[in-house]
């Protein structure tokens, strides 16, 4: 199909089983050897403030953490950039209270549970605790969630010619959810993208994306057991991107979109 | 403080239809705001299952969906907010459009972006009631399809047949407009020729009780900007636009024309806007910026206007500060109910009404305007030429969006 715009990569930001941050995660995906990649907990609360961090879902923790560390590595100010969220459920165990107390009959949602309800809670938060003003979406694309958001944001760079903010996560569904959608671990990614070259930046790479209609050949493979622990887990996806990044190697890795299409996402480490 | 953005290239809206509580299709809408005949009524949607509890609060449901199942092809997708939106596709000729558009373009040329808040939530509660005894949910219950945010994009792109990036905007009761300014974008881009846009929100329980927790529901039809305005009256509906680049190999089937969107975060409140209204003003003015429009040029403002006291209260601000004094305003919330993630579809669509037909709608339910707020805010319609028309959309999270169309040929 077309050709869309290239990006630098000026930060990262990551939490996920055995992934507690960008720091400890970039090795353990350039050389994984035998890691476990057990699960990590919730990252710190970063950015937030006390209220908020009692009020925000594990999923806005995820993504704020993410978020947080991608705009610290980057140099840029957190304030500053407008922002792109992806995610497939959002905070699933809020689905899963507001169907139960809906089919209970009690109809009992406490005003804070409903406000985590809507899927730019993540959003919102950040805009809160970073003091940011500027614009941010987020985008709900099921299994694609994470290209979906991976091209808004590089659209909104080529479109409004600035850096932009791009994390996405997604959590494990409780049960009965996870019967339906066995969606597994808690994983969040974050990149801070730049239409020019970082100055100094240790993830310096290029980053350019078209879409396709076939995914085109498969990326090295996560380490497997990686793999089971985020099985179905759509921002997974990025995955391959990041271990490219961390062992400073080209990569083509391909993300579904919403249709039949693929984004086709080609790293070059400079 | 961040430059204003630049301006952009007019985009051709070639279709575009909306199907509220008032009727389906932009027939029924238009008649309903010229009349004032609204869609509201009083609360008896059975959501829930197992109980006949209704809130005390008037909706605006959409009457004879069981006439409107998706297609046996698309089965795994029957829910309400699936019915609605196929009820709404076969409207003014939308999936006609569409069709040619595909046939142009191609399949993977054209994509969906859809803005909502419930999707199928309520198909989740129903499930949820059917739960077997050890709590499982029912096998015939199709999560991705109906339950998950991105169905709503999903079954429009598979109902039209089509190939390109399908996702969704959810960002609560801004989605609907949003997805003009992410269809916009990838149209500048070149990464598509064609986009279907828009935002589509169905009844349910979650919502309902939840603005109840909130204590934001109305007692009776809802009334923006009046002195005794009391909290919102929950609608579904669906939006939809199809958009394409501008110029002379679409200027003979350009409706109106797409020329800015300003998208903002209050950065202030889950659930409350900035009272000063400031995120508001910046989504405002950076429509204008990129329209290239100064506030004098805008003949049309549909508001957010949900007529709970801090909504109007914080617009009313914004309207002021970058429009100054005028009565060129109004919400039309009152015959539809707050669309939630389908307002700013529907309500573009009405802005586009009023582009093509000459006229200002009023405010429906609006006796005693509120001195504090509603000096923008026109009561009755007016009949008069409407160059550009704008829309605000505001949502939970403190997000912001403002589109600005304008006629086909200035």
């Amino acid at each position: 199909m077309s050709a869309t715009p290239t990006a630098w990569i000026a930060g990262v930001g990551l939490w996920g089983p055995g992934l507690p941050g960008w720091a400890a995660g970039a090795p353990a995906l350039a050389e994984p050897g035998t890691r476990a990649f057990d699960d990590a907990g919730l990252p710190q609360a970063l950015l937030m403030a006390a209220a908020d961090r009692r009020r925000a879902t594990p999923g806005t923790r995820l993504a704020l953490a993410v978020a947080a560390e991608a705009a610290a590595a980057s140099g840029l100010a957190v304030d500053a950039l407008p922002a792109v969220f992806a995610s497939s459920a959002g905070s699933p165990e809020i689905i899963d209270t507001m169907c139960a107390s809906m089919a209970a009959g009690d109809h009992a949602l406490s005003p804070t549970q409903f406000h985590n309800s809507v899927h730019n809670a993540a959003a919102g938060y950040f805009g809160i605790a970073a003091r940011n003003a500027r614009a941010s979406t987020s985008v709900a694309g099921g299994d694609a969630s994470a290209g979906s958001g991976l091209l808004e944001a590089m659209v909104q760079l080529a479109t409004d010619a600035g850096p932009v903010l791009f994390a996405s996560y997604d959590l494990a569904y409780p049960f009965p959810l996870s019967e339906v959608r066995a969606v597994r671990g808690a994983l969040a990614v974050a990149l801070v993208l730049t239409p020019e070259a970082p100055a100094a930046s240790p993830v310096r790479a290029r980053l350019r994306v078209s879409t396709a209609t076939a995914p085109g050949p498969a990326p090295d493979p996560l380490p497997a057991a990686l793999h089971a622990s985020l099985r179905d887990n759509p921002t997974a996806a990025l995955l391959p991107l990041l271990q490219a990044l961390a062992r400073r190697r080209a990569a083509t890795v391909p993300l579904p979109l919403g249709g039949p299409g693929w984004l086709r996402v080609a790293l070059e480490p400079r | 403080m961040t430059q204003p953005p630049s301006r952009i290239e007019p985009i051709a809206v070639t279709a575009r239809t909306a199907t509220t509580a008032v009727g389906p299709g932009t027939g029924p809408l238009l008649a309903a705001l010229r009349t004032g005949r609204g869609g509201l009524r009083p609360c008896a949607f059975d959501a829930y299952p197992g109980t006949r509890h209704v809130l005390p609060t008037w909706i605006g449901e959409i009457d004879g969906l069981d006439a409107w199942p998706v297609p046996d092809a698309l089965a795994a997708f029957e829910c309400r907010n699936n019915r609605i939106l196929e009820l709404a596709l076969a409207q003014d000729g939308f999936a006609d459009a569409v069709a040619r558009a595909r046939a142009r373009h191609g399949a993977a040329r054209v994509a969906v972006v859809m803005g909502t808040s419930t999707a199928g939530l309520l198909q989740g509660e129903h499930a949820y009631a059917r739960r077997d005894g050890e709590a499982r949910l029912p096998a015939d219950f199709r999560y991705m399809e109906t339950l998950n945010a991105a169905s709503t994009a999903r079954y429009v792109s598979a109902r039209l047949g089509l190939e390109g990036p399908a996702w969704c905007v959810s960002t609560a009761c801004s989605s609907g407009a949003k997805a003009f300014a992410a269809g916009e974008r990838m149209l500048r881009v070149g990464l598509v020729d064609a986009v279907v846009v828009g935002g589509c929100d169905s009844l349910c329980g979650t919502t309902l009780h939840g603005f109840d927790a909130l204590q934001l529901l109305s007692d009776s039809p809802c009334r923006p900007f009046d002195a005794s305005r009391s909290g919102i009256s929950i609608g579904e509906g669906a939006g939809l636009a199809l958009l394409e680049r501008g110029g002379p190999d679409t200027a003979a089937r350009t409706l109106v024309r797409l020329v800015g969107y300003g998208e903002s975060s209050d950065a202030h409140h889950m659930s409350a806007p900035h009272p000063d209204g400031a995120g508001a003003e910046r989504a405002m003015r950076d429509a204008l910026a990129r329209a290239g429009l100064v506030a004098g040029d805008v003949a049309y403002l549909n508001l957010h206007g949900t007529a709970t006291p801090s909504n109007d209260a914080a617009e009313g601000r914004a309207v002021r500060a970058v429009f100054g004094d005028r009565a060129f305003a109004s919400s039309t919330k009152g015959w539809t109910g707050h669309l939630l993630g389908a307002a700013g579809a529907v309500e573009a669509v009405i802005g586009m009404l009023a582009i093509e037909h000459g006229f200002a709608p009023g405010t429906l339910n609006l006796r005693d305007p509120d001195p504090a707020c509603a000096g923008a805010v026109l009561a009755d319609a007016v009949e008069r030429p409407v160059p550009v028309a704008m829309s605000n959309s505001f949502g939970f999270g403190g997000s912001n969006c403002s589109l600005a169309f304008a006629a086909a040929a200035r």
